[in-house]
């Protein structure tokens, strides 16, 4: 135009578009390169994540028998968006025979982001969990009635046996700290808790499979994400051979039923663990499913604390078992040879005096088949003296250290580490710190320590300890940390005993004549070379303590027991029989005494223990 | 003759233009069949869905683009006026004739199609102001002159604001005062478009913000030093005075400073003591003024006062005259209230859409927002997301650079008339394309309030088609024959 005063307010409305189209693409880069948030905020629109439950492996025992396997169970989910306005509550809580309060409630849970951190609108929550078939029945055939709800398939653990529930532990809900401690868990899914459930969680729980699905805006689902190219199927859980003998912890936890006490059995040339037997226990399949926390509650409360698993989690003092230790120790330090003679009676005696009587003086095999307190205090003593006290007691704390760490060479005062044994207490084979401390530095005397000469007093053992120091004898020398899974890798946790082999025969001699002539003999059955070692315990909670170790067959030992029976009083009434019945099970495979089984297995002698 | 002129027609047209609007018309249709895609989906031609349908949109506009070519370029100038008036009829009949499609009077049924005037009013409205605008003896020297023009782009807007209930297409009238501004109207009416959007913005944001001290909010307070530095500002440009401004500014500072000490003792109402100040300034404006002789600082003034009270209004017109939906869209634009579910739902499905697609977008058909239909228009007024989506950054940066293209072109065309008429009209299609692309793009990108207007040639639908091809298509008839007008 000519004359146009307005020309350059071309340049103005040009001006304008080009801003207008700058401030847009500025905008279109933020959202689309520099804000992270959209991607994942799309994908909680459009994706759905389904998760796929593996099932989990199941337990056996050493001879393939099933122990423990899985039970379908089934879950409700909902997704709160896809819940509409007009969502038909009434009818939902019909289907699943719950009241309108209980639903609110639930919902309520489910949005309180405190309890249910992980809580999002676009995610399915878990509703209801461990329904039966039967419960969701109903709401199954009318499903499609109530948008975001769905119904998954997980499964729950079942038991042949009602047996063996502390080595075998349970399975249960997660919790915020295994969430944080390892992603792969998210609120819901189940973990092993405790016993071989939670040392082998990672084997037997499998690897969760993950399905992805498209989602439109009214929630109803589109097929598969990319033709399936982001799903993951589910690996099942790898199946677990345990080392046990389900018949012998059978008989065990049978024999132990009324009593409270424990019973350890295990195959000596390979550490593996034939039973391990607490009672009082629990039957497994309590601790299941919607009846979990109730029964737990229940178990933790009981004070007869079943939970505990005695087997390897009590102390006690080994009382006489102890002498077959200390007989090896004095062998091997020198302080006497099988031929030392030492009185029963008379001013040595003092300050034990003996229990039985014998002839007297005694050699070790007699000493140890009578079990003869004096004997075995006269032993300790001269070992701890060998050198004399010296200065400052110096010689003397040195033999007790020597003497400290050969007993600690049985795995005793300190845990198994190289096993699968969760739950397990350390023992105690006191230190001379720990005399120092109560007596002062010079305070203490080989007098002042007698008691544990015949395992009283300061000397504590679990019961799988004693089992494994049995098995020990039993091998001549060495021991295999006693272990749960039947997998070769296990059995190179070989631990070889400074001990010379012949002190070890010495001992099994003496363990033989106990079983012929001495305190087990009224359990022994001659056919099956039983050796053992019996063990009356005193102790501050009311009666003694009933102990007894043993293996058979002595020329070829197939089995290592211990057996702990609290405050029954004396070890050949309750242990032994209990301990013999097991050899005679495990090697013959069955109990022939039947009388006799059912003598011990009907006796209560505490009468809060419940049974399961 | 004949041959030669119609030889002519395809020599002169403007083939750039054809070519950009080929190439956007194309690209919309692939994404409104991206947009509309399912999985049992069938061909982009198939009729039963929408990219089908838009395929014969677009077939028939053109043709109807062909046949406009065809018509003598005088006939537009000759029917301006009985258009305007036939238009302005149906306009009015149509709230009578529709029936109601979410709330809107705005559409009617032909047979199997349904119609919006609205969409062909905007060209038939450019015609008539062109035609007004273009005689000789026109020229806008006072705001007098601009009466009949704002008569002329108002009546239609009115129409379809209240009684079609459409408030985006007649929103759109708007883009008009950018023809006015290039033919001459004064520079300030932007500008007091400008303040008046932002007045209203920041005293409805920060209208519930009370202060820190004394009494009063932040967002009355925050306009009236606003009012107060525009006075300032032209007082002292208009003399040339430094040191009165340096006078004024510190007069004002020592008011606010003094109240501030005084509010230790006393609670002083802050939203009072500003808008005394700006008063005081606009009394002293009009003193100066009049004893100077500069009238024209009376309109500042005047606007000042009005501003006043505007802003004092706007509490009003916001909480009272708008819409509740209206008000809503606005507070979650302003960020004061999240509503993902409710009335943000559109706006934040719409970024999520776009922002999923990154840089390079997730490739064509393969959009999961808009897929699974998560933003609701999508291949309507949000058709923008699948492009974002699907295109990514990319991609949409491509389709804005081609809008701005498109858009200077027809600039670029306007600039180069001879005739008046033509001219205007070429600016109104200009000025109503950069409206429509401001406004939707604005929209689906979180910038502006939800207001349903198409994406010309991407957004799904015949009438903005149709419309938008008759706006074009006059245009390139009217400019192939600038030669011809050697007046």
């Amino acid at each position: 135009m000519i004359n146009d005063q307005y020309y350059r307010r071309r340049f103005v409305i040009s001006g304008i578009a080009v801003a207008v189209v700058l401030v847009y693409v500025i905008r279109l880069f933020y959202l689309q390169v520099i804000d992270q948030s959209t991607k994942d905020q799309a994908d909680n629109n459009a994706l759905v994540k389904q998760t796929i439950y593996p099932s989990r492996g199941l337990i056996y025992d050493r001879n393939g028998e099933l122990l423990v396997f899985n039970q379908p169970i089934y879950e409700i989910t909902m997704t709160m968006r896809d819940m509409g306005k007009d969502w038909d509550t009434t009818g939902f809580c019909r289907c699943l025979q719950i009241t309108r309060e209980e639903f609110d409630e639930r919902i309520a849970e489910i949005k309180d982001k405190r309890k249910n951190r992980g809580y999002s609108k676009y995610t399915p929550q878990v509703f209801i969990g461990q329904l039966k078939k039967e419960d969701i029945a109903t709401l199954q055939e009318s499903l499609v009635f109530y948008p975001g709800i769905q119904i998954q398939k997980r499964t729950l653990r079942d038991y042949t046996y009602k047996a063996a529930a502390h080595v075998l532990g349970s399975v249960g809900e997660v919790n915020l700290n295994d969430i944080d401690r390892d992603n792969y868990y998210t609120r819901g899914d189940y973990s092993g808790r405790d016993g071989l459930e939670r040392t082998y969680e990672k084997q037997l729980r499998g690897e969760k499979g993950v399905e992805v699905l498209m989602r439109d805006s009214k929630g109803r689902m589109q097929g598969s994400y990319q033709n399936g190219e982001m799903d993951r199927t589910a690996v099942a859980g790898t199946d677990l051979y345990t080392t046990l003998d389900i018949q012998l912890q059978l008989l065990a936890e049978e024999l132990l039923a009324g009593k409270i006490g424990s019973a350890v059995a295990i195959e000596p040339k390979t550490g593996e663990i034939l039973a391990l037997a607490s009672n009082p226990g629990w039957n497994p399949k309590v601790l299941v499913g919607k009846e979990r926390s109730k029964n737990y509650g229940i178990l933790l409360n009981d004070k007869t604390k079943p939970l505990l698993n005695r087997a390897t989690q009590a102390t006690y003092s080994p009382g006489s078992t102890f002498k077959t230790i200390q007989s090896l120790v004095c062998l091997e330090q020198g302080a006497i040879t099988p031929n030392t003679l030492y009185p029963c009676s008379g001013p040595g005696s003092t300050p034990i005096k003996c229990t039985h009587h014998h002839g007297s003086p005694v050699a070790l095999d007699r000493a140890i088949e009578q079990s003869c307190n004096p004997y075995f205090w006269c032993a300790f003593r001269d070992l701890l003296q060998k050198d004399g006290y010296g200065k400052d007691n110096e010689n003397f704390r040195h033999r007790y250290e020597l003497w400290r760490e050969a007993v600690m060479q049985f795995g005793l005062g300190q845990k198994f580490t190289d096993t699968d044994l969760g739950e397990q207490s350390s023992g105690s084979i006191p230190s001379t710190k720990y005399y120092d401390r109560a007596y002062g530095k010079i305070g203490w005397k080989a007098i002042t320590i007698r008691s544990l000469s015949i395992g009283q007093g300061e000397v504590l053992v679990t019961p799988l300890q004693l089992a494994n120091q049995v098995a020990t004898i039993a091998n001549g020398g060495y021991y295999i940390s006693p272990h749960l899974n039947k997998n070769d890798s296990m059995l190179a946790h070989v631990h070889q005993l400074d001990i010379d082999k012949k002190h070890f025969e010495v001992v099994q001699n003496g363990m033989q004549r106990v079983m012929i002539y001495g305190t087990g003999r009224h359990f022994a059955i001659d056919s099956l070379h039983m050796a053992g070692k019996t063990g009356t315990v005193q102790n501050p909670h009311g009666r003694d303590h009933a102990i007894f170790i043993g293996f058979a067959p002595a020329d070829n030992p197939q089995i290592a027991v211990a057996v702990v029976v609290e405050n029954a009083g004396f070890g050949a009434t309750w242990a032994a029989p209990i301990a013999s019945m097991m050899m005679e099970q495990y090697l013959t495979g069955e109990v022939k005494r039947k009388d006799l089984k059912h003598r011990i297995a009907s006796s209560v002698l505490n009468e809060s223990v419940k049974k399961w | 003759m004949r041959a030669s002129r119609s030889g002519n027609i395809l020599q002169n047209v403007d083939w750039i233009t054809i070519g950009l609007f080929l190439a956007l018309t194309f690209f919309g249709w692939l994404n409104i069949y991206g947009a509309s895609y399912t999985f049992d989906q069938t061909s982009i031609f198939d009729f039963a869905n929408r990219a089908g349908k838009q395929f014969t949109w677009i077939m028939g506009s053109l043709v109807m683009g062909g046949i406009l070519l065809m018509i003598d370029y005088k006939t537009y100038d000759v029917l301006a006026y009985i258009a305007y008036g036939l238009m302005i009829l149906l306009l009015l009949a149509t709230p009578f004739l529709a029936h109601d499609i979410k709330g809107s009077l705005s559409w009617i049924s032909l047979g199997p199609v349904n119609l919006q005037p609205a969409e062909f009013a905007k060209c038939i409205v450019a015609l008539a102001v062109a035609k007004y605008m273009g005689r000789y003896d026109y020229k806008i020297r006072t705001w007098r002159d601009l009466i009949v023009p704002f008569v002329l782009i108002g009546v239609p807007a009115l129409i379809i604001m209240v009684l079609q209930k459409e408030t985006g297409s007649a929103l759109v009238f708007a883009a008009f005062l950018l023809v006015f501004y290039r033919q001459g109207m004064s520079g300030y009416v932007l500008w007091i478009g400008v303040a008046a959007v932002a007045l209203f913005i920041i005293s409805i944001r920060w209208g519930g913000l009370a202060l820190p001290l004394g009494s009063g909010n932040v967002g009355i307070l925050t306009c009236m030093l606003i009012l107060t530095v525009i006075e300032i500002f032209f007082i002292c440009k208009e003399h040339r005075m430094r040191w009165q401004a340096l006078i004024l500014t510190g007069s004002v500072a020592l008011i606010y400073g003094i109240c501030l000490i005084v509010n230790i003792w006393f609670t002083v109402p802050f939203d009072w003591v500003s808008m005394g100040i700006v008063v005081a300034l606009v009394f002293y404006n009009i003193f100066v003024s009049i004893y100077w002789r500069k009238y024209l600082l009376l309109l500042v003034a005047a606007f000042t006062l009005f501003g006043v009270g505007y802003t004092h209004a706007c509490d009003f017109v916001f909480n009272k005259v708008l819409q509740p939906h209206q008000r809503i869209r606005i507070e979650v634009l302003l960020g004061m209230k999240e509503d993902p579910a409710g009335a943000g739902y559109n706006v934040n499905q719409a970024r999520i859409a776009v922002g999923s697609g990154r840089f390079f977008g997730k490739g064509y058909l393969k959009g999961t927002q808009t897929k699974l239909q998560f933003v609701p228009e999508q291949d309507t007024d949000f058709i923008f997301c699948t492009v974002g989506e699907e295109w990514g950054f990319v991609g949409s940066l491509g389709v804005l650079i081609v809008y701005l293209f498109f858009i200077l072109r027809l600039i670029e065309i306007a600039e180069r008339q001879r005739n008046v008429t033509t001219q205007i009209y070429a600016y109104a299609v200009a000025s109503i394309f950069l409206f429509h692309l401001t406004i939707n793009v604005g929209m689906v990108l979180g910038l502006l309030p939800v207001i349903g207007i198409p994406l010309p040639f991407f957004s799904y639908g015949g009438s903005s088609l149709w419309g938008f091809t008759l706006l074009l298509f006059i245009l390139l008839r009217l400019d192939a024959a600038r030669m011809e007008q050697l007046r």
